[in-house]
């Protein structure tokens, strides 16, 4: 996984609420078994229309193609657990997503994958959104370490995150083997529940 | 004394393997249900780094999603699906993962199969690379949907990295009126809590009409969970779960069923317990539910005229209400019941269960499907097919119209061959409205199975009641 300290780019702005991982990636994109390749998939129905031609969906558009920040509405990456939906984002290149709330499973995956999701109020995002309305001219800062994103006229915000993700993206450090560390700790509870519950 | 516990907080600390300073805690997770869509590329990432599955015997594979459901002999024709179903079996025999593969009759939607083989379990974490997960709450166990990376995760350590949920109890007082399920049930519920009501909670069922449902409708209403945005949904074990696990393949037996059952009655919340937020809800004031737009949170009472956008308390709201009804072809202000449609799908993890077949065969017997109406009911599993096959339900089906199938997830996805044409509009018994779910363009309205026979056999949205 890829580290994640500082960014600064253009915010693309997708101001839907409930964009859901369906929406993100389409079922026929989840036949593949590999992780990569999936940007294709990517809002593929907002993209393209029936015959497959492109509709000018706004990371399509110019001022947009180099976007690496989405700011989004509402309950972003909701139904589906595919983490198909964060890859695609990352193989289109977004490695940070704004709104003021997002699903669990999603926020969840994201981080998986070296993308910084980042809840903010509403007003806030209202705000960022407006900026990302201006195109390539508006480029957003987004510091991890500082917790902080600088919008293009200077404004700072500051936005929360938990201690341990924040350390875990900004080192990319694997999940599996900070886990595997553990061994020890998994061996004797299992001893342990082999006694108390020898069904389970 | 210790404090008095919920049922989620007894499931979470019975699980705990460590505790982090930043209260980071890694949990133990007693079973895990793997399908061919999310784990392919957990299974590479084992194979990359030289790692095994850590306990093959508390997991189980089936390929779900992509099977067709119809001319199975004949093996699976889109070649992309049929290598994502190859790739399972070869995935499970290097890692020695049991597999209920495509020609097992116990093949079916992972979320059916675990239940009916006595794999889920009450007290036990249980996960799935799918959202639906949330499906096996009904026995009291703490399950939930995870991304292929956890998949991974589960796969090489047999536990989690998690921070615990909040917990949020709601309470359905009273009793249903007749011709009301579980399904409108659970769909009223996330119309009020909305599609975000639950984000960050385990939602805790309870109340008399929660405790007066089937194991069946136990498992659809925590299904439906994750529609309400919480990864999880529980209710407390009782009886009716004792007596549905006894005797199942894979539930315990003789000393250890004694040994499991008196820690299964020591799990329900503890007088007194707390919880984040509460909610009440009369069960009497529940009326048949539908859909009329594109989140299962777009849901009135089958009595009830199609919302318009001034109904909406804020901006965005209005625009997503507009967008919904244009989509879904549909003018605010007309009465859902008057709206026609093209198409029935009943099955998939939320309702594809014995139960749920039976309610369509007591509207369909003696009836016919409209005619220009497609009516498919597939089973949730090879079991449930020959279920109910051996009660003639298929029979009835067949005579009245509608198409009778083999197992699968089918058109709740699309994945396989069945799938909405572009304008096409279905009354289904899954769990999403979402926007292309059922196929490019396809108009899905969420219903109960009941509620989707009559659909079928009047040709228009309709309120099963007046059918009875």
């Amino acid at each position: 996984m890829d580290k994640f300290d500082k960014l600064t780019g253009t915010a693309a702005p997708l101001p839907l609420v409930n964009i859901d991982t369906d929406m993100i990636i389409p079922k026929q994109f989840l036949k593949t078994i590999k992780r990569t390749g999936l940007r294709e998939g990517l809002f593929y129905e907002l993209r393209t229309d029936e015959d497959g031609n492109a509709k000018d969906f706004v990371l399509d558009q110019p001022a947009y193609k180099d976007a690496q920040i989405l700011v989004a509405g509402d309950n972003f990456g909701c139904g589906s657990s595919r983490e198909h939906a964060p890859w695609a984002l990352l193989d289109a290149g977004i490695r940070c997503i704004i709104a003021p709330s997002f699903a669990d499973i999603f926020y969840n995956n994201c981080f998986k994958n070296g993308i910084l999701p980042i809840a903010l109020p509403q007003e806030q995002v209202d705000l960022l959104m407006d900026d990302a309305g201006r195109g390539a001219n508006a480029v957003v800062s987004v510091d991890l370490e500082a917790q902080e994103i600088k919008g293009p006229d200077g404004g700072t915000i500051s936005f929360e995150i938990d201690a341990f993700r924040k350390h875990c993206l900004m080192n990319g450090l694997d999940d599996i083997g900070l886990t595997m560390a553990k061994g020890e700790k998994i061996d004797s509870f299992e001893e342990r529940r082999k006694l108390s519950q020898p069904w389970a | 004394m210790s404090a008095p516990r919920t049922l989620f907080d007894k499931i979470w600390d019975s699980h705990l393997v460590d505790r982090q300073d930043d209260g980071t805690c890694l949990i133990y997770i007693d079973r895990h249900l793997v399908h061919e869509v999310t784990s392919p590329q957990a299974f590479e990432g084992l194979r990359m780094t030289g790692r095994t599955v850590r306990r093959p015997e508390a997991t189980l594979a089936v390929p779900d999603h992509n099977v067709p459901t119809s001319g199975r002999a004949q093996g699976i024709e889109d070649e992309e699906s049929r290598i994502q179903v190859e790739q399972l079996s070869k995935n499970c025999d290097e890692f020695g993962v049991p597999l209920f593969g495509m020609d097992d009759v116990r093949q079916g939607v992972v979320h059916i199969i675990g239940p009916e083989q006595g794999f889920t379990l009450p007290g036990m974490t249980i996960v799935c690379g799918d959202s639906h997960t949330a499906t096996h709450g009904a026995f009291g166990s703490l399950a939930f949907g995870i991304g292929t990376s956890e998949v991974e995760h589960v796969l090489a350590t047999q536990t989690l990295i998690q921070k615990p949920a909040k917990n949020m109890r709601i309470t359905v007082e009273g009793k249903l009126p007749v011709g009301v399920t579980a399904k409108d049930m659970v769909l009223a519920i996330i119309g009020k809590i909305g599609t975000a009501g639950g984000t960050g909670y385990v939602i805790e069922y309870a109340g008399e009409a929660i405790r007066d449902l089937s194991m069946e409708g136990r498992m659809t209403v925590c299904n439906m969970s994750i529609e309400g945005g919480a990864r999880a949904g529980l209710i407390a074990p009782d009886e009716k779960t004792f007596e549905y696990i006894m005797g199942r393949p894979m539930a315990p037996k003789g000393g250890a069923w004694e040994q499991a059952l008196a820690y299964w009655k020591t799990l329900p919340s503890d007088e007194g317990a707390t919880y984040d937020k509460e909610l009440v809800l009369k069960a009497a004031d529940i009326e048949p539910q539908v859909t009329w737009g594109t989140s299962p949170e777009d849901v009135i009472p089958v009595s009830a005229a199609i919302p318009g956008p001034d109904a909406a308390p804020d901006d965005n709201k209005r625009s997503a209400i507009a967008r919904s009804l244009d989509y879904m072809g549909l003018t605010a202000g007309t009465p859902i019941s008057e709206v026609a449609i093209d198409t029935v799908f009943i099955g998939s993890c939320t309702n594809g269960r014995i139960e749920d077949l039976r309610e369509v065969a007591a509207v369909a017997k003696g009836r016919k499907v409209a005619e220009n109406v497609r009516a498919m009911i597939v089973p949730g599993s090879g079991l449930v097919k020959n279920q109910a096959e051996e009660e003639g339900l298929d029979q009835i089906f067949i005579e009245a119209g509608f198409d009778w199938r083999e197992p699968g997830c089918s058109m709740c996805l699309a994945m396989n061959a069945d799938k909405l044409a572009p304008g096409e509009r279905c009354a289904s018994t899954s769990n999403r409205n979402f926007e292309g779910r059922q196929g490019r363009g396809g108009r899905t309205h969420l219903v109960s199975p009941g509620m989707a026979a009559a659909a079928a056999v009047t040709g228009h949205l309709t309120d099963v009641r007046e059918l009875s």
